[in-house]
């Protein structure tokens, strides 16, 4: 089987967006008919084997099953900490930032879905992110993540002071941590393994 | 303690090791995660020695001094002519990011940037499937938003297989999430001990 997928021709969304996006695998998936118990546990939830993005993940099952993990306990452990609207407020800024019109599009449709303040997140796809994001808590959120995805990384603790002064107690501010840094770590293999197409 | 409480300096007992606990799968999956890129099961898709030359170069790439010296160690253990030589890439790689190029109606948000590039002696040092790995992962590193398909071609043609691009991206992907988190807890630890 050849490594790279065959050239297809793509609508390549022309700007950033909160509608809901294709992506199309430019290294060749394993095939659904291939997968065994190891690739299954790999992709945690199973349904997730109809994804091509997961299935190409699949081919290192041990540490995509530890990537999901680690991703599911940092956006979806309420027990405590920072709010589901703001993690993915962090997601998106992370995605802003880095360039990644795929992941961007999904967390900032997250962040309106759980915020209902559709016309910053918009602000954010729009004008970059340097924008008013229109509070205390979200400029201190975007700066914080801005910060840790910049290489030399410039995350300080002027930002962990802005995060608290807005209201973030510790647990929350280890949430904006682990959001902004995870999607470091999804932003680049979503740029790199494939592209985003309008759907 | 993990690899990140021991580069992040948090000692058993201590606020962040406590703070931590609060999201106990993500710390102990993000452990498990580098347990399987650094001791993997079946290391056929990208060597052992090549998994160390690229956390080594990446790591020193983002620049969080803990991180740079602990893959640097590993590799320096490993193989010290190949560490030599990521050294010396290392050099020629150093820059800021996130840059790169946007297309359609972002191009006018499109910054220009180094590409990384080795001299003819420094890819014979490296190898051809390490020299096309560390120029594929200066771009994952600091300006990932270049990716292209056809920027995946020179993997294959040095021997990268469908799996070992996985792998290497996957690699490039979790440590710039796990300098990420290294540089957050220790700002926040260097806040406790005031």
């Amino acid at each position: 089987m050849p490594t790279l997928t065959p050239h297809t021709e793509v609508q390549s969304p022309p700007r950033f967006t909160q509608e809901t996006l294709g992506w199309v695998p430019w290294v060749e998936p394993l095939d659904e008919l291939d997968l065994t118990e190891r690739h299954y546990e790999g992709l945690v939830q199973r349904p997730r084997a109809k994804n091509p993005y997961f299935r190409l993940l699949a081919r290192d099952p041990e540490v995509l099953g530890a990537r999901t993990k680690t991703d599911l306990d940092i956006f979806y452990n309420t027990a405590d900490g920072l709010g589901r609207a703001e993690r993915e407020l962090g997601a998106a800024v992370a995605s802003r930032s880095n360039g990644c019109v795929y992941c961007a599009s999904v967390h900032s449709a997250f962040a309106t879905h759980f915020s209902k303040r559709g016309e910053d997140v918009q602000r954010l796809l729009d004008e970059g992110v340097a924008t008013d994001l229109g509070d205390e808590a979200w400029n201190a959120v975007r700066d914080a993540v801005v910060a840790l995805t910049a290489t030399p990384v410039r995350f300080g603790a002027e930002h962990v002071a802005a995060l608290r002064a807005s209201g973030l107690d510790d647990v929350a501010v280890l949430d904006v941590i682990n959001s902004g840094a995870f999607f470091n770590w999804a932003n680049r293999l979503m740029l790199s393994l494939g592209e985003p197409t309008l759907s | 303690m993990d690899v990140i409480d021991r580069l992040s300096r948090i000692a058993a007992g201590s606020r962040l090791d406590e703070l931590r606990a609060h999201r106990p799968a993500a710390r102990e999956q993000a452990q498990a995660t580098y347990d399987a890129l650094f001791s993997p099961i079946n290391a056929g898709a990208m060597s052992r020695l090549e998994r160390h030359a690229v956390a080594a170069f990446v790591a020193a790439l983002f620049d969080v001094p803990a991180a740079e010296q602990h893959y640097a160690r590993l590799l320096a253990d490993a193989d010290p002519a190949i560490a030599a030589a990521v050294t010396e890439a290392v050099e020629l790689g150093r820059g800021a990011g996130p840059y790169g190029s946007f297309g359609g109606e972002l191009v006018a948000e499109s910054q220009a940037g180094p590409e990384l590039i080795l001299t003819p002696p420094l890819a014979d040092a490296l190898g051809v499937r390490l020299t096309a790995a560390l120029q594929h992962t200066h771009m994952l590193a600091l300006h990932p938003r270049d990716s292209a398909r056809e920027r995946l071609q020179p993997l294959v043609d040095a021997g990268w297989s469908a799996d070992g691009i996985v792998t290497l991206s996957q690699l490039v992907s979790f440590l710039a999430f796990q300098v990420r988190v290294v540089a957050g807890l220790t700002v926040l630890a260097a806040e406790g001990s005031l």
